[in-house]
This record gives structure tokens, sequence and C-alpha cells, in this order.
């Protein structure tokens, strides 16, 4: 076994079994460090595909920003009828589990039995996923989708300081 | 070496892991996360695609989603905080004012 193959399958044990226990754990920040520990198992796993820029980016915008963003607003609002929030089994939660199963038995059978372009059509080069090259493609071919990107931006920053205001007037 | 579909397939377990979540847990917080893990899950399928078509595109793209992704965490956890100064609640059963 190649120490790739090896880093695959510790990885995505690990990023399952932490999938699992986001949505699975009581208490909303011990799922916000579960989810913290599938995303650094996802940056592993973009490594294992060469695309080292995107598992910089992961770890920095996703780890880094966004899980600040969540452990904040947990901690910020704190929860006084948490024990309400308790969330029993029922009948509805196991039927809604049961369908997730048989999607995803459907999505792994045909992931197996679909048919890919040829046995040998990558190269596997580390290039492509480096900086150089992903960023002349966002100037280049990805130009007007990168500045319709920064309005995107502009706004989600503008709504933010509007929602979370203490008065709307 | 490690083929695609492997990949895909964490990708696939991971989306329905996260799906499930959303249907399942009523704390508007974690449904945000399950939220977050589906879209993780679509990236790491981007990015297999695109290191074994040898195209830069899946990666962009990623990119592209981890900007709507910033953007969503950051209005959504903005609705969550007006909602919660409203209702002292997170609870989705209870919040269902547009409920006719």
């Amino acid at each position: 076994m190649t120490l790739e193959s090896v880093m695959f399958y510790v990885l995505s044990s690990i990023g399952i079994a932490s999938a699992v226990l986001v949505v699975t754990r009581r208490n909303p920040i011990i799922s916000a460090l579960w989810l913290i520990v599938n995303f650094f198992c996802l940056a592993g796993l973009y490594l294992t595909l060469h695309a080292q820029f995107i598992a910089v980016i992961q770890i920095l915008v996703y780890a880094g920003a966004i899980m600040v963003l969540f452990v904040f607003v947990i901690m910020l609002l704190n929860f006084r009828d948490e024990h309400t929030l308790f969330e029993r089994v029922t009948w509805k939660k196991n039927v809604a589990a049961g369908l997730g199963l048989a999607v995803m038995m459907e999505m792994i059978y045909i992931i197996m039995t679909a048919a890919y372009p040829s046995a040998h059509y990558f190269s596997r080069s580390g290039y492509i996923g480096t900086i150089e090259n992903l960023g002349v493609q966002l100037f280049t071919k990805f130009l007007l989708p990168f500045e319709v990107t920064s309005l995107l931006l502009t706004a989600a920053i503008v709504g933010a300081i509007l929602l979370a205001k203490k008065k709307m007037d | 070496m490690i083929p695609l579909q492997y990949y895909l397939i964490v990708s696939a377990v991971m989306f329905v892991i996260g799906a499930v979540g959303v249907i399942t847990r009523r704390n508007a917080l974690v449904v945000f996360m399950a939220i977050e893990l589906m879209l993780n899950s679509v990236n790491l399928t981007l990015v297999g695609f695109s290191a074994f078509l040898g195209d830069a595109s899946g990666q962009i793209l990623v990119f592209f989603v981890m900007t709507v992704a910033a953007a969503e965490a950051a209005i959504g956890l903005a609705i969550i905080i007006a909602l919660f100064r409203k209702k002292l609640t997170v609870n989705l059963d209870e919040i269902n004012i547009l409920k006719w």
C-alpha cells in the first residue's frame, strides 16, 4: 500500500466519521469542532489530488474564517432554553435517515457503474493546482465571474451588517 | 493510485450525511453546519474531476463555491442573530411566523 492510498483511507474515514458526529452531537459547539476536523480532512484529500492551492484556501477560509464566525455566533447566543431544544428520535427522523441511506446506496451504485471517459485520461501533474496556473485561469478565462464575486461579497457585507444591526430603522 | 470513484463515493456519503442532518436537526446552527458539509462534499467532487481530467476549471469553480459559502455563512448567521433577538430561540420548529 502506497503512502497515497494510506493517506486517502485514513483521511476519508476520519472525514466521514467527523461528518456523522457533526450531525449527531447535541451541543452545537461540539458539532462545530467536529466540522473543523472534517474540513482539515478534506484539505488533506485535496492534497492527495494535487490541488495545493485549494487545500490551503480550504484551511484559511473554511477552518479559519467561516468556522470562527460560527463559533463566535454560538458563543454569542447563550441558549438558555437549550434543554427545550432536546431533540428526540422520532419515527419521522428514522424515515429521513432511511431515505438518506437509500439515496446514498443509489449514488454509490451510479458512481460504481457509470462509464468514465477512459482509463488513462489524467496526467496527475502537480501543475494544475498551483497558484500560478489558477491565477492565470482566474484572470483570463474566468475574469467576469471573478469580478461578479466581488459584487456578491459587497452585497453580503452590507446585508450582514443590516440584518445583525440592533435597530432596523 | 486511488481511482476517481473512491473520491466520488466519499463525497456522496458526506453529502448524504449533510442532507440527513438538514432534514432531521432542529437547531438552526447545526442545520447551517450540515449545509456547509454538503457544500464541501460537492467541492471534493469538483476537485476530484479536475485532477483526473487535467482541467483547472473544477478548481476555479471550487474557489467560487467557497466565496458563495462565505457570503452565505455571513448572511445566514446574521439572520440567525436577528431571529434569536426576536424570538429568543434557534429551534426551527418554533420559527413559523410565515406558516399560514
